[in-house]
């Protein structure tokens, strides 16, 4: 009687959730069309990114991992429920029982139940603090357990293990793994990769134990478990993870009689489809050919297939996967490319092995020598990108292969693919699936960085492992469209500004002028102007109303005020960390009367006084600092404000006094120029109340110390901040806080927030954290002494301006009358005023204006 | 190169007066004069040329262009003006980004070391 169609899906994992938002794409309103889709999913939250399931050890938390917008599952026509398991197919019947005993009915069931982490027979499995790694209970469940622990021991020296392994190793733990194979991840990595790989792995403290097959967990004498090896050799250890391959959750279909393949997982053709034509399988826990894919990518694939072919479509077919993989485990790069153990008859391969600084390569080419085949890269894998759409494509291989993975020797340019000799159908992000011909309709819509590809294609949102390759692409792709490629600030100066950063710092440049001579043409503009002062303020913090200096200063800078849409400037005193005496507001409160301001108390946790033309502002500030006060450079492409709660002083949640911190590094970084503006903010205790976390920097106090979180946004395109570092003392929270902006400031282009530079920063949050807390540039002491200069050699800006009479003297409407501006007019407005609109200026005579003081 | 390079073209004639000493003028920066009840904006070149134009910038409403950070473009010299950053040519006062919008242009001169300026 029903005439809608019925569709069941069971397991809300990453491909189930995949299979249903492709769903909704072809019917965003499933009611409408005729859809009726329930989806069951056994775990207590909705799907979430189970590939970026190791961050929530860095602190993302289960919100940052959902895969789910809100109010995706609310739509009518669409019902999840959580917590649901399914027990039970009757293909008969055409229904689905529950473990609670309820039964559904469905007219097409797909099944994408994805995988169980395999734990080998051992005896003593079972005891307390053994784990797997599949879900965020289990990792939960981890944390929770690595506190009271001294070392712990992966069972599995593969991909997941390797990264289990990090997880330990971060906690604090004295880390083993454990591996039954004679090599570490063994699939992928041939016998001399394995052993670089292990060396590697081995001096970051990990230790490896190769061909150890566990036979049982007894009672430990010096931790809580001992594991006995088949030779009788024995670890203890507090804490053992299993992560030793995993199994596909088939048990329905064969409880159903449904085809399986030779290995397990659910039989399925090319269309995605179970023997049971009314049954599908996607994701894990499905076979094609006999073969299981464990990566997310081929899921997608067929839960495009299983979805095209669900209304009727034919063209698109199941074809196997690549199985190419590019890591980075434990900060060393891992890669495999195609068929990398060279198992196919007749090829031949090329190795370049470099002990020293532990890097190996190989290439495994075509016994005609004409295409490539697969490849290893361990601890650098610059080449990924090329070799795999190499072998992907199939494309002609230089004549010389082994220059493909030897290093650029100087002068001569490294075979490169050409990104041009791509087809467009070329799938340049697996993950997501984004072919060279999206990028290349992305730029054709406009899109030029890479931040912005990331938005509109999705590509390099997952892994991220394609991003060299994306941005080649967009690069080549601009050049076609006639766009500037080159980076240059402007006409004047053919360098971007992280060069001219470089170049200032190196050949100590301290004036525009010297700067234009030497390195560009011209008179400077609007452009190059303000980012060479900002630039100079960066490294040598001088007074920017120096003679030499003022005039590249943008319209804020120039008169130290926000100029307002009427030319009248606005006036803002620092309140280091919100933090304002009752005098002080009483003072300000006379000075704004005074002087007819109007008053506001901002979002930055201070007052903003508006409405002072610009021959008032020397007054102004004169009473100010008399009052006590100083610049808030609210003006300024500089710091802004650090906005705190009330913290341990006054609430009763806080755990340590965020007020004073924040009074602390307001202090501190005052008056620091850097290529946009920044804020901070810090909270008492994790209810965050004063937002830190969307702000460029973020502090938070735990009870062990201090976690500093970077590069969030509120504004047009909110971000939230992300963990660089936790439990830190106030000295090195400092220390990382002023790395991470000198950093910042040395490298990110004009104008671009902490937030935008993130995006685009290549390697990402890893990346940043290799810099900032491991030094891996080698810069942290350089940096740190800049920001000390910075922070020596702040001063006051409006005290230096007012009581220089030289500069005090710009400071007026006309250079030659003492009268004010008449086109900045003020009306009264809910017993304030505020700038007169041009219809009321020109109707000045009939409506009362406001008389002003000089 | 530009012959045109010490003249501004006065669009407007009136009468001549002192402004202002040279040296209240920064290089590279401008000023603003109220003359004859007019507000104008003079800009002084780092090789010491003297241009005049309207202070009001249309595209804002705002009395600012004396404000506006100098330069060239394509060896032009233009003021960008602080609100919304249009450009305007000195010479010519034609605003770079909306060539049917120019400014008045005033004549200016250097006589002795003060600021003169015709309008
Ligand atoms: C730590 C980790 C790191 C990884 N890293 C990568 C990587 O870098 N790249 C990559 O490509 N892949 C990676 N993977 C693999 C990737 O996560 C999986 O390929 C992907 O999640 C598979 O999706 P799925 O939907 O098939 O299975 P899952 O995401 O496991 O979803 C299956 C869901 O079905 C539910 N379910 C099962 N049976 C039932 C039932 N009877 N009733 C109701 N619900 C049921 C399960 O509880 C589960 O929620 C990683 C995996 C892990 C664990
Ligand atoms: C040129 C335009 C802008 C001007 C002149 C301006 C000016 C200001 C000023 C004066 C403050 C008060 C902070 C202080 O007390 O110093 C402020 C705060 C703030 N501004 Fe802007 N702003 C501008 C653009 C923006 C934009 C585009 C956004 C959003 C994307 C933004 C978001 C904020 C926020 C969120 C705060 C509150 C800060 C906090 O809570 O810590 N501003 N802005
Ligand atoms: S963040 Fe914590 S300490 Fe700060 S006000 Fe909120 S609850 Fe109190
Ligand atoms: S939100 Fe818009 S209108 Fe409001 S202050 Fe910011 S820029 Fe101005």
């Amino acid at each position: 009687m029903n005439e809608h169609i019925r569709i069941l899906v069971v397991g809300n994992g990453m491909v189930g959730h995949y299979f249903v938002q492709e769903l909704v794409k072809r019917h965003p309103d499933l009611s409408a069309a005729k859809l009726e889709v329930t989806v069951l999913g056994e775990e207590p939250r909705p799907a979430y990114d189970r590939v970026h399931l190791s961050s929530f050890f860095s602190g993302s938390t289960a919100e940052d991992l959902s895969l789910v917008e809100p109010g995706f599952y609310d739509r009518p026509g669409l019902e999840l429920r959580l917590n649901a398991r399914a027990s039970s197919i009757d293909r008969i019947q055409h229904t689905v029982t529950l473990t609670d005993g309820s039964t559904l009915a469905y007219d097409k069931l797909v099944l994408a139940t994805g995988s169980v982490p395999f734990v080998p027979g051992v005896a003593g499995r079972d005891r307390e603090n053994c784990f797997v790694y599949r879900t965020i209970e289990d990792l939960e469940a981890m944390t929770a357990a690595g506190t009271k622990a001294k070392s712990g021991v992966v069972v599995g020296g593969g991909l997941l293990g390797l990264e289990c392994a990090k997880a330990l190793c971060d906690m604090g733990l004295e880390t083993h793994v454990v591996e039954f194979a004679p090599r570490l991840m063994a699939v992928q990595v041939d016998e001399a990769g394995g052993q670089v790989l292990r060396s590697k792995i081995e001096s970051l403290g990990v230790h490896v134990h190769t061909n150890r097959n566990t036979t049982a967990i007894v009672d430990g004498a010096t931790a809580r478990h001992r594991m006995v090896f088949f030779d009788e050799t024995w670890l203890e250890t507090d804490m053992i993870v299993f992560s030793a391959g995993i199994r596909p959750r088939d048990e329905l279909a064969r409880d159903s009689g449904l085809a399986i393949g030779a290995r397990g997982g659910i039989a399925i053709d090319d269309f995605s489809r179970s023997s049971d034509h009314d049954i599908y399988a996607i994701g894990e826990c499905a076979s094609w050919n006999g073969e299981m894919f464990g990566l997310v990518a081929p899921g997608y694939d067929m839960a495009r297939t299983a979805c095209a072919h669900l209304f009727g479509e034919t063209a698109s077919t199941f074809q196997g996967a690549d199985m190419s993989t590019k890591l980075k485990l434990m900060g060393v790069d891992v890669a495999s490319v195609g068929d990398a153990h060279g198992k196919t008859p007749g090829c031949r391969s090329f190795h370049y092995l470099d002990e020293l600084r532990q890097i190996y390569k190989k290439i495994v080419v075509s016994e005609d020598n004409k295409t490539l085949l697969g490849a290893v890269l361990i601890g650098n894998a610059d080449e990924f990108g090329t070799l795999q759409q190499m072998a992907l494509n199939a494309m002609p291989l230089p004549d010389n292969p082994e220059f493909l993975i030897l290093p650029a020797s100087d002068g001569k340019e490294k075979p490169g693919l050409g990104v041009d000799a791509l087809p467009d159908s070329a799938v340049l992000c697996s993950c997501n699936n984004v072919s060279k011909g999206a990028i290349g309709e992305a730029v054709a819509a406009g899109a030029c960085s890479i931040g912005e590809i990331k938005a509109c294609t999705k590509a390099g949102t997952a892994c991220g492992g394609c991003v060299p390759l994306v941005t080649q692409v967009m690069k080549a792709e601009m050049r076609k469209h006639g766009m500037a490629v080159n980076n240059h600030l402007c006409e004047h100066f053919p360098y971007s500004r992280q060069e001219l950063y470089h170049i200032v710092r190196v050949e100590q440049i301290r004036t525009f002028d010297e700067l234009l001579a030497k390195h560009g043409k011209g008179l400077g503009c609007d452009i190059c102007k303000p980012t060479a002062a900002s630039v100079l303020a960066s490294c040598w913090n001088d007074f920017i109303l120096k003679k030499d200096l003022a005039s590249l200063q943008d319209s804020n800078d120039y008169f130290l005020g926000n100029i307002q849409k009427d030319g009248s400037y606005s006036v803002v005193p620092r309140m280091p960390g919100g933090e304002v005496t009752p005098d002080g507001l009483i003072a300000i409160g006379q000075i704004a009367k005074k002087y007819s301001l109007y008053t506001k108390v901002t979002g930055g946790a201070r007052v903003d006084m508006f409405g002072a033309r610009v021959e008032q502002l020397p007054n102004i500030w004169e009473e100010l600092i008399a009052a006590g006060f100083e610049s808030g450079h609210a003006y300024g492409k500089s710091l802004r404000t650090v906005k705190s709660c009330v913290g341990s002083t006054w609430c009763r949640y806080g755990v340590d006094d965020s007020v004073g911190l924040a009074v602390q590094l307001e202090n501190r970084y005052k008056g620091l120029r850097a290529p946009h503006k920044i804020k901070f903010g810090v909270s008492g205790c994790t209810r965050e109340c004063a937002e830190a976390q969307g702000k460029d920097v973020g502090i938070i106090a735990t009870e062990n110390g201090w976690n500093l979180y970077v590069c969030g946004n509120g504004g047009m395109k909110p971000r939230h901040a992300e963990l660089l570092a936790s439990d830190l003392n106030k000295e090195d929270l400092i220390k990382m806080i002023d790395r991470f902006l000198m950093f910042y400031i040395r490298t990110a282009d004009r104008l671009q927030r902490t937030s935008t530079w993130r995006d685009n920063l290549e390697g990402g949050l890893d990346y940043l954290k290799d810099v900032v807390i491991h030094d891996s540039l080698d810069l942290g002491a350089e940096l740190e002494a800049q920001m000390q200069h910075v922070v020596d050699n702040y001063q006051d800006e409006w005290k230096t301006a007012v009581t220089d009479p030289e500069v005090r003297k710009r400071f007026r409407s006309f250079v030659n009358s003492t009268v004010g501006d008449n086109n900045i007019v003020f009306v009264s407005e809910r017993e304030q005023m505020r700038p007169a609109t041009p219809e009321e200026k020109r109707l000045e005579k009939t409506i009362p204006i406001l008389a002003l003081v000089d | 190169m530009n012959q045109l390079q010490h003249t501004t073209i006065p669009s407007t004639t009136g009468t001549w007066q002192s402004v202002c000493a040279l040296d209240e003028i920064w290089p590279n920066t401008g000023v603003c004069a109220l003359v004859n009840g007019r507000q104008i904006a003079i800009f002084r070149m780092k090789n010491d040329d003297l241009y005049a134009i309207d202070n009001h910038d249309p595209h804002s409403g705002a009395n600012v262009l004396s404000r506006g950070l100098i330069g060239d473009l394509a060896g032009e010299p233009v003021v960008a003006s602080p609100i919304y950053k249009h450009h305007y040519q000195l010479r010519t006062g034609v605003c770079v980004e909306d060539a049917d919008t120019a400014l008045n242009r005033y004549a200016v001169e250097l006589r002795e070391s003060t600021v003169w300026v015709q309008a």
